[in-house]
C-alpha cells in the first residue's frame, strides 16, 4: 500500500521497573483496517494500546500515527518530548474506549459526549448537542441522552463511551477490552455498535477476548504473549492454521 | 432419615401454601430491661438536681445573663466572631487548595515545601501560632523592596500585622489551611484514575480535566468535612485572645466581666451565642451530609427534564460551582 499507514509500531519496548511489558513490538495498521489483539492477560495488549495515544511513554523504538511520531518531535537525530498541549493535539484524532467505560458520573450521557468537542474544539454547545444526539441515535440510545451513567446498564454505558469518543471525529479508535466488564447478555449490543463502526470504514484497534467478533470483523489478528507479537495475520489463517505452538495452545483454550 | 425431610422444606408445601400464607404471629412476654430503667431514672434525677441547684446558686447570676444576652456590645462581638470565621475559612480553603495541588505536584521541591508547611502548622498549637503572629510586627517592622543585603529601594511600614483583626484572620487561615489541604487532597485522590485518563484521552488539558472532571467529583468528598471545619473554626476564633484581639465574642464578654466582676454569667452568655451559631451550622451540616451521601447522580432516578437536556446541563453546572464556593 502506498498510503501512509494509520499506525506504525517499529520495534517498540516498554517496561515498568524491571517488568518488560512490551518487547520490540512491530505492527502496522492501514487506514480503514480493523486489528484485533488477542492474548492472555498480562501479555501487554492494553499497554500497547495505551502507548498509541501516549497515555504511556515507550522506552525504545518508534511509534507513528499517520506518519507522525507519537509523543515526540524529531530534530536532527534528537528526540524532543512534546509539550502537554502538543500531545493533546495528537490525541484529538484518536478515540479511546475503556474496559470500565470511565464515563463522567456527574454528567448526563449527553453532557459526557459534548464535553470534549466544547472544551477542546470550541464547538458551540448547540452544535455539539445536535451532533451528540446523532451519535446517541447511532449507538441506539436516542432516548437516554438525559440519563446519568449510574442509571444506565453496563452495555448502555459502554455505548455512550463509544459515542463520546466518536464525538471528536477520530480517525482511529482504540478499544481496550470493551466488553470484559459486561454481563454476558450485554456484550452483544456493544459488539453490534462496533461492527457497524467497522463497516463504516473506521480504523480500529481492538484488544478483546471475543474471538467470534475478531473472526467476523477483523482484517487481521495479532496474538500477543509475554510482551511480544507471537503471530499475526488474517483471521482465517491465524485462527484456522496457527503456526506457533503458543498460539495453538492459547486458541485451544478460548475457541 | 433426615435428608428427604429437608428436601421437602425447600419446596412449597401444598397443604399450607394455598390456604394459610403466614405462620402464627408471635405472642411472647418481652424481655425486661430493669437496668436500663434504673440508670435512666438516676440520670434524670441527677440532671434535675443540677438544674434546680444551678437556678438558685447566685454565682450563675441568671439575671445578669438575661441582661447581657442581647447587649449591643455582645451582639456586635458575635458578628466579629462570624466574620472572623468566614474570612479565615475562605483564606484557608484557597491556600489549602493550593497546598493540596502542590503536594500532588511532580516537582519534588514544590511537594517538599507543601509538606514542610503542613509539618509546621499541624505540629504546633494554634494558640502558639497566634501568639507568634501577634508579635511578628516587632520582628518585621517594615517590608522592603530591593536587592537582598543592600540598601532597600522602597520601605513600607508593616501595617498588616499591626492590624490585630487582619492578623487574627491570617493566623487562623494559615493554621486551618494545613488541615484544609489534607481534606482537598483526599478529595482529589478519591476520584478514580480512569476519570483523568478518559479526559486526557479526549484531548482535554490538565486544567480542563481538573476543572470539569476531577474537582466536581472531588467536591462530594471535600464538602462534608469542610462543613465540620467551619464549625470547628467558629470555636477556634475564641483563641484570638492570644494575639491579643479582644473584639470577638469571647474577648468582649471577658472584657465586660472584668469590669463587673461577674465572670460566670458572661461565660454563659458567650456560650449561648456560640451554641446558637454551632447549632445552625450543624443543621446545615446535616443537610450537606445527606445530600452528598447520595449516589453519584444528582437525581434519585430517571432522566432530567424531558423537554430540554441543555437546560439540565445549565442548571447542573452552576450547582457544582456554587457548592465549590461555599465549601
Amino acid at each position: 500500500m502506498s498510503a501512509t499507514p494509520m499506525v506504525t509500531a517499529d520495534r517498540i519496548s516498554k517496561s515498568f521497573g524491571s517488568n518488560n511489558v512490551l518487547r520490540s513490538i512491530s505492527l502496522e495498521v492501514q487506514a480503514g483496517e480493523v486489528l484485533c489483539i488477542v492474548g492472555p492477560s498480562g501479555s501487554g495488549k492494553s499497554t500497547f494500546l495505551r502507548c498509541i495515544n501516549h497515555l504511556e511513554k515507550i522506552d525504545a523504538g518508534r511509534l507513528f500515527v499517520e506518519g507522525q511520531l507519537v509523543g515526540y518531535r524529531q530534530k536532527g537525530d534528537k528526540l524532543h518530548e512534546l509539550k502537554p498541549k502538543e500531545a493533546a493535539l495528537q490525541r484529538r484524532d484518536i478515540g479511546m474506549v475503556f474496559q470500565r467505560f470511565n464515563l463522567f458520573p456527574h454528567m448526563t450521557a449527553l453532557e459526557n459526549i459534548i464535553q470534549a468537542p466544547m472544551r477542546v474544539k470550541r464547538i458551540p454547545k448547540a452544535k455539539a448537542t445536535l451532533r451528540a444526539m446523532e451519535l446517541m441515535e447511532r449507538v441506539g440510545l436516542g432516548d437516554k441522552a438525559d440519563h446519568y451513567p449510574a442509571h444506565l446498564s453496563g452495555g448502555q454505558q459502554q455505548r455512550v463511551a463509544i459515542a463520546r469518543a466518536l464525538a471528536m471525529d477520530p480517525k482511529l479508535m482504540l478499544f481496550d477490552e470493551p466488553t470484559s466488564a459486561l454481563d454476558p447478555e450485554l456484550v452483544g449490543e456493544v459488539l453490534d455498535v462496533m461492527k457497524e463502526l467497522a463497516t463504516s470504514g473506521m480504523t480500529m484497534i481492538v484488544v478483546t477476548h471475543e474471538m467470534g467478533f475478531a473472526r467476523e470483523v477483523a482484517d487481521s489478528i495479532a496474538f500477543m504473549d509475554g510482551g511480544v507479537v507471537v503471530e499475526a495475520g488474517p483471521p482465517r489463517e491465524l485462527l484456522g492454521n496457527p503456526q506457533q505452538d503458543r498460539t495453538k495452545a492459547f486458541l485451544s483454550k478460548v475457541l | 432419615m433426615t435428608l428427604p425431610k429437608h428436601a421437602a422444606v425447600a419446596r412449597p408445601n401444598p397443604a399450607t401454601g394455598g390456604t394459610q400464607a403466614q405462620g402464627d404471629a408471635i405472642v411472647a412476654v418481652p424481655l425486661r430491661h430493669p437496668w436500663r430503667i434504673s440508670i435512666a431514672v438516676v440520670l434524670v434525677f441527677l440532671l434535675a438536681l443540677f438544674i434546680v441547684d444551678a437556678s438558685q446558686r447566685p454565682d450563675y447570676g441568671w439575671a445578669e445573663v438575661g441582661k447581657y444576652l442581647f447587649d449591643r456590645r455582645i451582639s456586635q462581638a458575635a458578628w466579629v466572631t462570624l466574620t472572623l470565621t468566614i474570612y479565615a475559612m475562605i483564606g484557608a480553603i484557597v491556600l489549602g487548595l493550593l497546598l493540596a495541588i502542590m503536594r500532588l505536584s511532580p516537582n519534588p521541591v514544590v511537594k517538599s515545601i507543601a509538606w514542610l508547611y503542613l509539618w509546621i502548622f499541624r505540629g504546633t498549637p494554634v494558640y502558639v501560632q497566634l501568639v507568634f503572629w501577634g508579635i511578628v510586627a516587632l520582628i518585621y517592622p517594615v517590608f522592603t523592596i530591593g536587592i537582598p543585603f543592600m540598601t532597600p529601594w522602597i520601605t513600607i511600614p508593616n501595617d498588616v500585622f499591626t492590624n490585630l483583626y487582619i492578623t487574627a484572620v491570617i493566623g487562623l487561615a494559615l493554621n486551618e489551611a494545613a488541615y484544609m489541604s489534607e481534606i482537598v487532597r483526599a478529595g482529589l485522590l478519591s476520584v478514580d484514575e480512569g476519570q483523568e485518563e478518559a479526559s486526557t484521552a479526549l484531548a482535554m488539558s490538565w486544567g480542563q480535566t481538573m476543572r470539569y472532571v476531577v474537582v466536581p467529583q472531588a467536591m462530594k468528598i471535600i464538602i462534608p468535612p469542610t462543613g465540620n471545619e467551619v464549625i470547628s473554626m467558629l470555636k477556634t476564633t475564641s483563641l484570638v485572645a492570644a494575639i491579643p484581639l479582644s473584639i470577638d465574642l469571647y474577648g468582649v464578654s471577658r472584657g465586660i466581666s472584668a469590669v463587673t466582676f461577674t465572670p460566670v454569667p458572661l461565660l454563659i452568655v458567650a456560650s449561648i451565642w456560640y451554641l446558637l451559631f454551632t447549632s445552625v451550622l450543624m443543621v446545615g451540616q446535616h443537610f450537606i451530609e445527606k445530600r452528598f451521601s447520595r449516589g453519584t447522580g444528582r437525581r434519585q432516578a430517571g432522566p432530567a427534564s424531558e423537554s430540554d437536556p441543555g437546560a439540565a446541563a445549565m442548571t447542573a453546572a452552576p450547582m457544582g460551582n456554587d457548592l465549590g464556593g461555599k465549601g
